[in-house]
């Protein structure tokens, strides 16, 4: 239990921290990659999250952090993504993808959303 | 050719067979003359092209007529069936004798749908439906449906044909259709059975069905209808219909309330989860009461329409029902819970090596559970879920129980002790609104996304919806429980919950079966309909069209079964062995599937699919104006997964 909590603080240390030697990420290449590892399924087309996954459009994540997060998720229904299943580069890319996604509407300029 | 008669006394055949008697078929043959052909007035032979010659009696009541007369007296409305031979004298008298009038007979493409017709229907009706099937290949095929039935527990009149007698089985059709005993494939999933042998012991024993069926816990039962006492003469004298007689509810104990109610009552934050508690309208304002008197959130897990979706005490409604946060809870009341245990803790999910669970709620927290389910507990399906370790465990229905124990907390709440519960509950209002504003927050993530996202879906459902006597007759859980987030639900009837045993193919049946429930009464019936379901029983939408059954049909369209593919996902990734093929056996595409053209070749008005969000309120405005002159309609919307 104590082994799992160190883990988990250190992941979410390392999660917001930018290492340097970031590497560059394709946005193209990150949406293909997020489409075809079915991050959709839990996450969204549009990485607004759900029920299943939380949401990653405008994610506080670093590159470094995310990658580290993707790695070694703390349990949940999170796969862990190693790096046979997903290189460095290949979640740079779609760490790229999420952190291109605009900004949503606000709830309260959606008439159909009003209390 | 010789003329096709039964040598025997075919009742006292039966009969015999029943009690056991060593008698042989040969032996009665030579005692008693053929009771049907002694009661003809004039009989006549017609010769047929078949080779052989028919009876043609036409002055005969057939003992399916008075059969007809028993389901008429348990005030049955509708019998769902795929026509089949061995009750084909039950679907002559009911068109016929019964003028196809309570029961009116249901046209259905296949078992499983008229089960689930039926199952769907009890939700909304608070009564069973009758199926008819064969009992052996429409049983087969109606089985997953009866089991889901039972796992939700829920009321429905099986009736099986099946030819016991071999003098009296035609062809190999009647013998490969023919079984000893009909009701045993599903018998670990019902709750009762009979296989009458006499016109007076199927009169009984459909009474006595009926009243089980219909005492708590609600399950399915099954009569056999055996195709000789369904098609010979009524020659039992004296026949009559029982009175039937409903029992009352079985209630908790009196003195396991009074304990209940002083530890609700002396509770810093007791919490109540829901599964299946109401079972009559009556239910939600029993189950409002006791939340306002104790000011105590209410956990749904929304497996009924247990509580109002708006009401302040509800708890966070952006949750999944299955998960259900208790981590503050000091009390817990959990009334007729499904897999209390699964929702009280966390276990080591699939992508982690090994199997470890450990408790959401507070170390000491006390347990008490209400439930009627272990009246009726059987041993080879394991719907029943983990032993749970409660402080206070009640045997009694929960709708049943709740007066008492609403009654026992107000005797022991002092004005002091008032006081302190409102503030709790102004409290729980608070985190409530909180929780309804953020709904609205991540409803708006996507908004304009194609395809379309189930939020944008349900909203604008909801915009175009609210102001009607609306009846969703889906389960939300698929589409991210938007309705439970964003609608208010208030009435009985506008939610019925999920399949029951997780049986896929349940989703457009029951939602076709709960709209024809809703009909009579002028209500707007809403389908949210998955498409891997529908794809088991697309049928139901001619029977839909066929009896002018209104509703909306709104495809989640995500092309994918989903939850499956996650599985698969966390396996592969588990395993190290990639992610990138686990739609292979999981995803509906390469073709995607047309479901408006299925719909409208199944009689439906139908749209789409429709991908661009700002295309589907027109779309469902449309749709309404066809559903409120009668019709069932499709619109096909291309989905998010969840």
């Amino acid at each position: 239990m104590r082994k799992t909590i160190c883990i988990s603080l250190l992941t979410a240390v390392c999660c917001f921290a930018q290492a340097p030697g970031a590497l560059t990420g394709n946005v193209e290449n990150g949406k293909k990659l997020f489409e075809r590892n079915a991050c959709y399924q839990c996450h969204g087309h549009e990485g607004q999250g759900g029920l299943s996954g939380p949401r990653l459009s405008q994610t506080k994540f670093t590159q470094t952090g995310f990658t580290a997060f993707v790695r070694n998720p703390p349990p949940s229904g999170m796969p862990m993504f190693r790096e046979k299943v997903m290189s460095n580069q290949e979640l740079a890319d779609v760490f790229a993808f999420v952190k291109s996604i605009p900004e949503p509407k606000a709830a309260k300029d959606i008439p159909l959303l009003a209390p | 050719m010789a003329k096709s008669k039964k040598p025997v006394d075919r009742r006292g055949f039966l009969k015999g067979a029943a009690t056991g008697a060593a008698v042989g078929a040969a032996g009665l043959s030579a005692l008693k003359p053929p009771v049907a052909m002694a009661q003809q007035s004039v009989p006549r032979q017609v010769p047929v092209e078949t080779g052989g010659t028919i009876e043609v009696t036409g002055n005969e009541k057939p003992g399916s007529d008075f059969m007809i007369d028993v389901f008429k007296s348990l005030g049955i409305e509708y019998c769902a069936a795929n026509p089949g031979s061995s009750f084909r004298g039950l679907h002559e008298s009911m068109i016929n004798y019964g003028g196809n009038k309570n029961p009116e007979l249901l046209t259905c493409c296949h078992e499983e749908a008229s089960a689930a017709m039926a199952h769907g229907y009890a939700k909304v009706e608070g009564k069973p439906m009758m199926i008819m099937a064969h009992g052996t290949v429409g049983l087969q095929h109606a089985s997953m449906a009866i089991y889901n039935a039972y796992a939700d527990r829920v009321p429905m009149m099986v009736v099986l044909g099946n030819i016991l007698d071999i003098e009296f089985r035609r062809g190999n059709a009647e013998w490969v259709h023919s079984v000893q005993d009909a009701a045993a494939m599903v018998r670990d999933y019902i709750k009762w059975d009979d296989t009458p042998v006499s016109l007076g012991h199927f009169a009984e024993s459909t009474v006595r069905a009926y009243k089980i069926a219909m005492t708590p816990p609600y399950e399915p039962v099954v009569i056999v209808a055996d195709g000789g006492l369904q098609e010979e003469p009524v020659q039992e004298k004296n026949l009559r219909i029982p009175k039937l007689v409903m029992s009352a509810p079985p209630q908790g104990d009196s003195g396991a309330v009074a304990e209940a109610a002083k530890l609700l009552v002396n509770a810093e934050n007791p919490v109540i989860v829901t599964g299946r508690v109401a079972r009559t309208p009556k239910g939600i304002q029993l189950l409002v009461e006791l939340a306002e008197t104790l000011q105590a959130r209410v956990q749904d897990q929304r497996l009924r329409m247990n509580f109002p979706s708006a009401h302040p005490l509800y708890g966070n409604p952006g949750v999944l029902p299955t998960t259900v946060p208790l981590a503050d809870a000091d009390v817990i009341l959990a009334l007729e819970v499904q897999d209390y245990w699964g929702s009280t803790h966390k276990q080591t999910p699939l992508n982690r090596f090994g199997m470890e669970s450990s408790p959401t709620t507070k170390p000491g927290a006390k347990v008490i559970t209400v439930s009627a389910i272990e009246l009726n507990h059987k041993s080879n399906y394991q719907d029943f879920g983990r032993y749970i370790e409660a402080d206070l465990s009640i045997t009694g229905d929960a709708e049943a129980t709740l007066p008492a124990l609403i009654e026992a907390c107000k005797k022991l709440i002092t004005s002091d002790r008032k006081r302190a519960l409102e503030e709790r509950g102004k409290k729980i209002a608070a985190m409530n609104q909180q929780a309804r504003e953020r709904n609205r927050e991540l409803a708006a993530l996507a908004w304009d996304a194609s395809p379309i996202s189930t939020a944008r879906m349900c909203a604008e459902l909801w915009a175009q919806v609210k102001n009607e006597d609306w009846s969703l007759v889906s389960f939300d859980r698929m589409v991210s429980s938007w309705p439970t987030r964003l609608w208010n639900f208030s009435k009985y009837y506008q939610y019925i919950g999920a399949q029951g045993g997780a049986g896929i193919g349940y989703g457009a049946p029951a939602a076709v079966g709960a709209a024809l429930a809703n009909k009579k009464h002028g209500r707007l019936s809403i389908n949210i309909q998955t498409d891997g379901d529908l794809n088991y029983q697309p049928g139901v939408m001619w029977t839909a069209a066929h009896h002018q059954i209104p509703m909306l049909n709104i495809m989640h369209n995500n092309r994918s079964y989903h939850e499956e593919r996650m599985y698969v996902a966390l396996l592969g990734a588990k395993f190290n062995r990639g992610i990138d093929r686990s739609d292979i056996g999981t995803a509906l595409i390469g073709p995607n599937i047309d479901y408006a053209s299925i719909a409208r070749g199944y009689g439906l008005y139908a749209e789409g699919p429709i991908s661009d969000p700002k295309e589907l309120g027109p779309a469902i405005k449309r749709s309404l104006e066809r559903v409120k002159k009668g019709e069932p309609a499709l619109i096909d919307v291309v989905t998010q997964p969840r």
